[in-house]
């Protein structure tokens, strides 16, 4: 009785929680440029309106169309129940869960991409290859720094490998998986989440024709995969389960606000990367949690 | 080359009688046509005019399929040609004639467009055009349908984009051939806002004309206001009083100035840098309502009216003007400081979107987007008229023809007009502001050239017997420079689309009429 409240708890705490954090990198752009900018809670109104709406169907979409954002949605939320939340640790955890996040996030895109080729656009079409060619090089970054950490710890499931410190590699770790949290996330500069020109887009391209309830999904969905990266990026580098469980609670939520802010002074600051340019970043970014790999194999030797 | 193989000349703002401008039959006019751009020269307009049904017929043109009901007469064809380095325009025309000639463009490409629209008004054929298709479609299905050039193979796929856009802007069809993220080949299809501007001048002025004339394109109001209130100016024999050439100068730059500074910073949007493309929007309202400041309306409309303006600038005003004028223009030096101190940005814009100088002059481009080829090309400077006979700016250059090169010219030119206005305001001529406008001449052709901030606005009228428009061509900067914007993207990246697009930033409606 007791376990199912703590994963109900859960569960609302993530689907609640999430839309919130593309409200603030939202105001803390707005505050960097002077504008007083969209409210906070904007995205939670822009959700309950397009869950009211009714969905455009393209003649040429089969029902993919509407199953694919849904599944999607479910594997994103299934892999932020895995994470722990600081010392409350894990509602599903088991060994090889880490596996089974980066699974899940893997089918999550799957879902994406399919639901974009349903439609048959060119935009979308586009949309997918980039997105499906910078997944290559992310993926390869998070398995490396899910690597290192379980090097590091020896563990195998994401509540153990998640508590302790990540070692000596930590700053390593920091900056590749921030790197993989703005690319996997459609933020400047892999992406402009803000932008309206279909040419250059990468993630909103994908979903330009969906509507109502299933781009509902996919929006929120996508928070959910923000706060996941968020809170896996604090996790990883911020050794929780060195401190007491109030003040692990508050480093967490510290944590992820200093990501959000830091995604926010990224946007404000730095124009978007030429498509070409961006495989130089991504592999950047594998590359430190391959140091990371490295450090957590051969650092506690030497 | 004999003497008769000369067009007649005549500087910017002045007008010739009909029979003056000399005459060859269709063929020979097309070669001296293609010698005198030969020779440097080129092509600022090239339109048909109508001849009255009492001519010869020599034989039933072929009405193209999307032609306009135009397309039966008699008509003669006009050229007005620019040499820069000689300050001078020079025009002929063809003899009467229906059906066939041999095209232009084969022999020199800046025809290109041009002969393509008067086969859509006439119904005459330019006999071995590379690419005859309307330029409008004033008539039957919209221009996004029908041939696009196509390139074949099993990697090649195809990206349709407009005529209904994502922003906040006017209508046009872009197809792009594409193998992966590179562009091969980008073909335009405009015409979705035409209106027949053109064709409601024909029997004008009416009371309507300037007001329309300032809606041609609505960005660029003075220069189109300044350019058709000088026609009627020389077709009258003589000019509008100073103070008016002065304010109209005024009003220019202030245009300019506005639109550059909006572009800079649609430039700095698209590639998602936030901290100018904030700033510049905000400058840019500074500047229009400074525009407002001469005449109350923030686009200049009603200041510009043929015989001179319709408002004047008391001193009072001017000092109000030139202390918001110092204000907005530091605060665009600091937006523009942060654009060109940030290295991502420059990697954005360097090396994309490029034009040559040959390619430049190849196809007649215009205005800034020349003048970042390394184009010394400015009406102001080659073509003086107006006050700018009297005040000029620097021309503004930019070698390398890419993004940022158009970027740099719209920096330096905020920079100039700045400089210009900080002087011209601070010693305004005395006068009117407005005269009297005497009766238009009849039979006459008037040309007047006016750099707006996309380049060269022409405007050639041509008046009857009784002094009434017999004919009126408008050619918007927009008209050369697309044929750019189609070469800028060949073999770039199809994600750079927005930012070549933004950096000549060309008018939809200027080009459609």
């Amino acid at each position: 009785m007791l376990t199912l409240l703590d994963f109900i708890l859960r569960l609302a705490l993530w689907l609640v929680l999430a839309p919130l954090l593309p409200g603030l990198i939202n105001k803390v752009k707005a505050w960097v440029a002077g504008r007083r900018g969209p409210p906070v809670l904007q995205l939670y109104y822009d959700l309950a309106r397009l869950w009211r709406k009714s969905v455009v169907l393209s003649t040429l979409a089969s029902p993919g169309f509407i199953l694919a954002p849904a599944v999607a949605w479910v594997a994103l939320v299934g892999a932020a129940l895995l994470l722990p939340l600081g010392p409350a640790g894990t509602a599903l955890g088991f060994r090889g869960d880490v596996l089974l996040m980066i699974y899940l996030l893997a089918l999550a895109r799957f879902c994406t991409v399919w639901a974009a080729l349903e439609t048959g656009s060119a935009f979308e079409g586009m949309g997918s290859v980039r997105e499906v060619s910078y997944a290559v090089l992310t993926e390869a970054a998070i398995i490396a720094a899910v690597l290192s950490l379980c090097v590091n710890t020896g563990g195998l499931s994401l509540g153990a490998i998640l508590a302790p410190s990540a070692g000596a590699g930590a700053a390593l770790l920091a900056g590749g998986l921030f790197t993989v949290l703005l690319a996997e996330n459609c933020r400047v500069p892999f992406d402009d989440p803000n932008t309206h020109l279909e040419l250059t887009m990468v993630h909103e391209a994908m979903i330009l024709d969906h509507s109502g309830p299933p781009l509902a999904a996919i929006l929120h969905g996508a928070s959910v995969k923000l706060m996941l990266f968020s809170v896996l990026l604090v996790q990883a580098v911020v050794p929780l389960g060195d401190l007491a469980p109030l003040a692990a609670y508050g480093a967490l939520a510290g944590g992820v606000l200093v990501v959000v802010v830091g995604v926010g002074l990224v946007e404000s600051l730095l124009a978007r990367f030429a498509f070409r340019q961006v495989p130089f970043l991504l592999t950047l970014a594998f590359l430190l949690c391959l140091f990371a790999l490295l450090v957590a194999w051969k650092g506690g030797a030497a | 080359m004999n003497s008769t193989d000369t067009f007649a000349q005549l500087a910017n703002g002045t007008a010739l009688p009909w029979a003056e401008v000399p005459a060859w039959p269709v063929a020979e006019f097309v070669q001296v046509t293609a010698s005198a751009l030969e020779r440097g020269g080129r092509l600022c307009a090239w339109f048909g005019v109508a001849e009255p049904a009492a001519g010869p017929a020599l034989g039933r043109a072929q009405a193209p399929a999307a032609g306009s009901a135009l397309g039966q007469g008699a008509i003669c064809l006009v050229a007005v040609v620019a040499f820069d380095a000689e300050n001078i325009l020079s025009v002929g025309r063809s003899e009467p004639f229906a059906g066939k000639y041999p095209a232009l463009t084969p022999l020199n490409h800046q025809a290109h467009l041009f002969e393509r629209e008067v086969w859509e008004q006439y119904g005459v054929e330019p006999e071995g055009h590379p690419w005859l298709k309307p330029v409008r479609r004033t008539a039957g299905t919209a221009p996004a349908v029908g041939e696009f050039f196509r390139v074949d193979g099993a990697e090649i796929h195809e990206v349709a984009v407009g005529p209904v856009h994502a922003g906040i802007i006017e209508p046009g069809h872009f197809r792009f051939q594409c193998a992966g993220e590179e562009v091969i080949h980008l073909e335009i299809a405009l015409g979705y806002q035409h209106r027949g501007v053109e064709t409601a001048l024909a029997g004008g002025p009416h009371r309507a004309t300037c007001s329309q004339m300032e809606t041609v394109a609505g960005d660029t109001t003075i220069a189109h206001a300044t350019a058709y209130a000088t026609v009627l100016e020389t077709l009258g024999g003589g000019e509008a009083p100073l103070r008016a050439q002065w304010l109209r100068s005024i009003a220019l730059e202030l245009e300019r100035l506005a639109n550059h500074t909006g572009d800079l910073g649609a430039l700095a949007n698209d590639v998602a840098f936030l901290p100018t493309s904030s700033s510049c929007g905000k400058i840019r309202g500074d500047f229009l309502n400074l525009t407002a400041l001469l005449c109350g309306n923030r686009f200049g409309r009603g200041l510009v009216r043929p015989g001179g303006c319709g408002h004047d600038l008391e001193p009072a005003r001017i000092a109000q003007a030139l202390e918001r004028l110092a204000a907005a223009l530091a605060e665009v030096e600091t937006a523009a400081t942060w654009l060109w101190d940030a290295a991502s940005v420059r990697a954005r814009f360097e090396n994309v979107g490029t034009v040559y100088a040959s390619q430049a002059a190849e196809i007649g481009l215009v205005g800034p987007a020349a003048r970042a080829s390394g184009v010394v090309r400015d009406v102001r400077y080659d073509h003086p008229a107006g006050w700018h006979r009297f005040a000029q700016a620097p021309v503004a250059v930019w070698s390398g023809g890419d993004v940022l090169a158009r970027a740099r010219v719209r920096w330096l030119e905020i920079q100039r007009s700045g400089q210009f206005l900080r002087e011209q305001l601070a010693s305004p001529p005395e006068g009117a502001v407005r005269e009297e406008l005497l009766p238009a001449a009849p039979d006459t052709l008037a040309v007047t050239l006016v750099e707006g901030w996309r380049g060269e606005v022409c405007h050639v009228a041509l008046t009857d017997e009784a002094g009434r428009f017999r004919n009126y061509k408008v050619v918007d900067p927009s008209f050369h420079n697309w044929t750019g914007l189609a070469l800028a993207l060949r073999g770039q990246a199809i994600s750079d689309f927005p930012i070549c697009n933004k950096s000549f930033n060309l008018s939809y409606c200027g080009f459609d009429l």
